[in-house]
């Protein structure tokens, strides 16, 4: 070959030597990733023993996209409302037994006619800037949420508001129209500072990126579509928390997260059913990282479109809940990291009626009960026919969710073994939404729901949610349930409560509208230098303020 | 030369206006839309919320008016604002990110050239010899692997097992605090894998073109007669036979600008690179039609500006087109 061969070949093996020179120059190795040089002095050794725990360090974790809005009442996705949850606070929360307890709000009082709620603030709050937390950032917050130039999503429990009411600094009430026991959670909603939105178009506020809230964090830096930093909030009012920093970044694809977590670039993960199986059997997944597992606030299920034959009938979405292996699916889809469900709570909490009909994988009842309706193989071509028609439906599926489109292929295997034949339509999320949810156009679909807190199941299950953009869009009809909704929503007692939603569960059970298939668990990877980490029904960051890394352990080191 | 520029400019107007008009209309007829996303089966979105949107963002309105309300807008050069919650404006959108992708995608064009020219050359001069048939199969493996499989591949074995380069994003968590060369260095760092990746993905097509075109180049008359008359093989080969060849390479690069933007989609998601193709799909999937206008008009924008570039190339490197 001719010189110019080798001139290539000198040229590639210069810019690898540069790049190399580049590279050892730049001098930081893998588990440098301090801030600051730590300076350790000696009168600091204590720390290095002691088990107490001491204040450092960081938590970097990573987020599907980037927030699109710090001002959590006007934004909708989850990644602004997992860096708000750090930045805001409300006047109630939820404990880690999933209770409803004071948080910005030390007390509070029902009337005796219950439509009346009064609340005592807290006196020791203040905002990030330094102003203290009083009655008028309550006020201005519910007058905030109702203003028609808030874009707001989340305005309806405060549109059932009939008066608002100051009493003094640290007082207010609250009175309602009607009775509706809802109301005292949805006062968790995230206080605003009336000293820097009022008077001003909320759509132009600099918060909604440079956030003021009353919360553990505050917003320390956001370097587009790259990441977030919080830093600590010294005078946060329960106690300061020990992490000092709080660090998203923005990692779109899971898969990418994942070699980050292994990196150590990112201390926690939530991981899927796959990898928390499959892929963490590793010597470098298992010195590192504990997983966590705990319930997760959602089930899926097979839903009917009641208004079309022949899925109006009781019997027919029985038969077809028998048709259904829930275990086959738990175990080969989630491998076991799910637990079957029978109805809309979570298997842990108060809520959940064990004491409904189960349907138990029994594919003989299910051909039984399909012969009653007349449904039979009369021409021999391996499928159930009635009146010279084949038994077929279409399950319909959104695109990108992996477990629903393999949910429904277990379903087609299945329900063909009772000779009905099953197709599987894929859609795109926004067009599944507009044109067959919102409209009614689909006979079986494969999906979810979250499981919040309170046990209120109105939207989903009453009937007048059923037209429109409701969220009953499967029309479920049943009068006695919908009078149990209304009474559950009228009623504050939580065991007068637990006996109302343990009837629905059994009316809705013994009605089959859905196939309640599993309520899955989260499976949450965290780095093993945190410590004081409690797992409990609200899953591991209801004690974040507590959790602490020991002196030696600490990777991240902050100026002070 | 000037008067053909001034007229093919002028010409980029009509096509322009036209890129909009089925954009807009394409872009409206995917069902579904942003209120709908927004509300995403959400028990907590309330009744009137629904209305106050489709009002806030002109839904209500018939699409012709709303491609007219577009246009005046865009008349003033304002792409308005973005109808995801943020609200920002959808130049500042694209602002943050175009830089990032129009800046990865030159290196790696630039090296990709570097590279596949004279692969291409040189296989078509030792033309099945041993270096042509391993060129061949190398260039190919590359554009065969899906590319994201590759990526997650190689951040396994160099960000883990080997622990050299970092995984994904552009820059540390301790970027500010790194002196300049610290910070190149950690840019580089960084860039590198995405880079190389792209690198090795698109070196088939180039060199496969190079390859052809020079083939084509050195059957011809003229390269016989230098021959004849005793020239120097090196000097036919870079003097005579590359400037030819080279013609159909510069109208390839002009055509490649739309594809630079959308191959950047899977990419910057893998490498969590904060880009346009990112910007562009979540656009999108929330339907946020004023900033997915604002990037398809300066996508076409480009893609035009290349277009014109390379035709000016073009006429510069060949005397026929400038006289015709």
């Amino acid at each position: 070959m001719s010189k110019i061969v080798y001139i290539i070949l000198a040229v590639i093996v210069v810019t690898v030597a540069v790049v190399a020179i580049v590279f050892l120059n730049s001098g930081t190795d893998k588990t440098d990733f301090h801030y600051e040089a730590s300076n350790t002095k000696l009168d600091e050794l204590h720390s290095f023993i002691s088990r107490d725990p001491i204040p450092g360090d960081a938590l970097a974790t990573a987020t599907i996209s980037e927030p699109i809005n710090l001002i959590p009442a006007i934004s909708s996705d989850s990644a602004s409302h997992d860096v708000t949850s750090y930045i805001y606070n409300g006047l109630v929360k939820y404990n880690k037994n999933l209770e409803l307890v004071g948080d910005l709000a030390s007390s509070w009082e029902i009337s005796d006619d219950k439509k009346e709620i009064t609340f005592h603030l807290r006196k020791d709050v203040k905002w990030h800037d330094g102003k203290p937390f009083t009655a008028k950032d309550v006020e201005f917050t519910y007058r905030f949420m109702i203003d028609n130039l808030t874009p707001t999503s989340y305005d309806a429990d405060f549109r059932l508001v009939d008066s608002f009411e100051v009493i003094d600094n640290y007082t207010v009430k609250v009175r309602y129209k009607t009775l509706f026991s809802p109301a005292l959670n949805s006062w968790g909603i995230w206080m605003m500072p009336q000293h820097l939105l009022d008077g001003k178009l909320v759509t132009q506020s600099a918060l909604q990126r440079n956030p003021i809230g009353t919360g553990p964090y505050k917003l320390l830096s956001w370097s587009e579509g790259d990441s977030i930093h919080l830093a600590v909030n010294e005078d946060y009012f329960e106690s300061k928390p020990f992490l000092e920093r709080i660090i998203f970044r923005v990692i779109p694809d899971t898969a990418t997260s994942f070699l980050e977590l292994l990196n150590g670039s990112i201390d926690t993960m939530s991981l899927s059913a796959m990898q928390a199986t499959k892929q963490t059997d590793m010597k470098r997944y298992k010195e590192n990282y504990n997983t966590y597992s705990y319930l997760d606030s959602s089930y899926t299920y097979v839903g009917f479109n009641l208004r079309r034959a022949p899925f109006d009938n009781q019997t027919l979405r029985k038969a077809l809940s028998y048709a259904t292996p829930k275990k086959d699916i738990i175990t080969g889809i989630l491998f076991d990291r799910a637990e079957e469900s029978t109805g809309p709570y979570k298997t842990d909490t108060i809520w959940y009626n064990k004491n409904v009909e189960r349907y138990d994988y029994n594919p003989e009842k299910a051909k039984a009960l399909l012969k009653e309706l007349g449904y039979e193989d009369s021409d021999n071509d391996g499928f159930l026919d009635k009146k010279g028609k084949k038994f077929e439906f279409e399950i319909l599926i959104n695109q990108g969710n992996k477990v629903r489109s393999q949910i429904a292929e277990i379903l087609q295997r299945a329900y063909k073994d009772i000779g009905i034949d099953v197709t599987i339509r894929v859609v795109e999320w926004s067009t599944f939404l507009s044109e067959n949810i919102n409209k009614g156009r689909f006979s079986v679909i494969v999906m979810g729901w979250n499981i919040v807190q309170d046990p209120d199941l109105f939207d989903v299950w009453h009937s007048s949610r059923c037209d429109g953009n409701g969220l009953n869009f499967i029309c479920y009809k049943n009068d006695e349930v919908d009078k149990l909704l209304i009474e559950g929503r009228e009623t504050y007692d939580v065991a007068q409560r637990q006996v109302i939603y343990n009837k629905i569960q059994e009316l809705i059970a013994d009605d089959a509208p859905y196939i309640f298939l599993y309520t899955p668990y989260a499976n949450i990877a965290l780095n093993k230098r945190f410590k004081n980490i409690e797992p409990a029904p609200a899953g591991l960051k209801h004690n974040l303020i507590n959790w602490y890394v020991r002196k030696l352990e600490q990777k991240y080191y902050f100026k002070q | 030369m000037l008067k053909y520029i001034i007229k093919r400019l002028i010409s980029m107007f009509p096509i322009l206006i036209g890129i909009t008009i089925i954009s807009f209309f394409v872009m409206h007829l995917a069902p579904g839309d942003t209120v709908t996303i927004q509300q995403s089966l959400n028990p907590k979105y309330s009744e009137t919320a629904r209305e106050k949107f489709v009002k806030m963002y002109n839904l209500d309105q018939p699409i012709y008016k709303q491609y007219l309300i577009w246009l005046k807008k865009f008349a003033t050069l304002d792409f308005g604002d973005s109808f995801s919650s943020d609200g920002r404006k959808v130049i500042d959108k694209i602002g943050d990110r175009l830089p990032i992708t129009l800046g990865l995608n030159i290196i790696s064009m630039i090296l990709i050239f570097i590279i596949a020219l004279p692969l291409g050359v040189l296989s078509a001069y030792y033309r099945n010899s041993i270096f042509d048939k391993t060129v061949t199969i190398i260039v190919f493996i590359g554009f065969a692997i899906p590319m994201f499989w590759l990526a997650l591949m190689c951040m396994y074995f160099f960000g883990i097992v080997l622990g050299w380069l970092p995984i994904s994003g552009l820059t540390s968590y301790n970027f500010d605090s790194l002196t300049l060369t610290g910070k190149i260095a950690d840019v580089i760092k960084h860039i590198t894998l995405p880079i190389a990746i792209t690198v090795f993905g698109g070196i088939a097509s180039i060199s496969r073109f190079g390859r052809t075109s020079t083939l084509e180049v050195l059957g011809q008359d003229y390269i016989m007669s230098a021959r004849a008359r005793g020239v120097s093989e090196k000097t036919i080969l870079f003097r005579y036979a590359l400037k030819n060849a080279m013609l159909p390479i510069v109208t390839i690069l002009g055509l490649s600008i739309p594809g630079l933007i959308g191959s950047s989609v899977i990419f910057e998601s893998v490498f969590s690179i904060p880009g346009m193709g990112q910007l562009f799909y979540q656009s999108v999937m929330m339907r946020d039609y004023p900033t997915v206008m604002g990037i398809l008009v300066i996508g076409s924008l480009l893609t035009l500006i290349g277009n014109l570039i390379a035709d000016i190339a073009y006429a510069y490197i060949d005397p026929r087109i400038r006289y015709s």
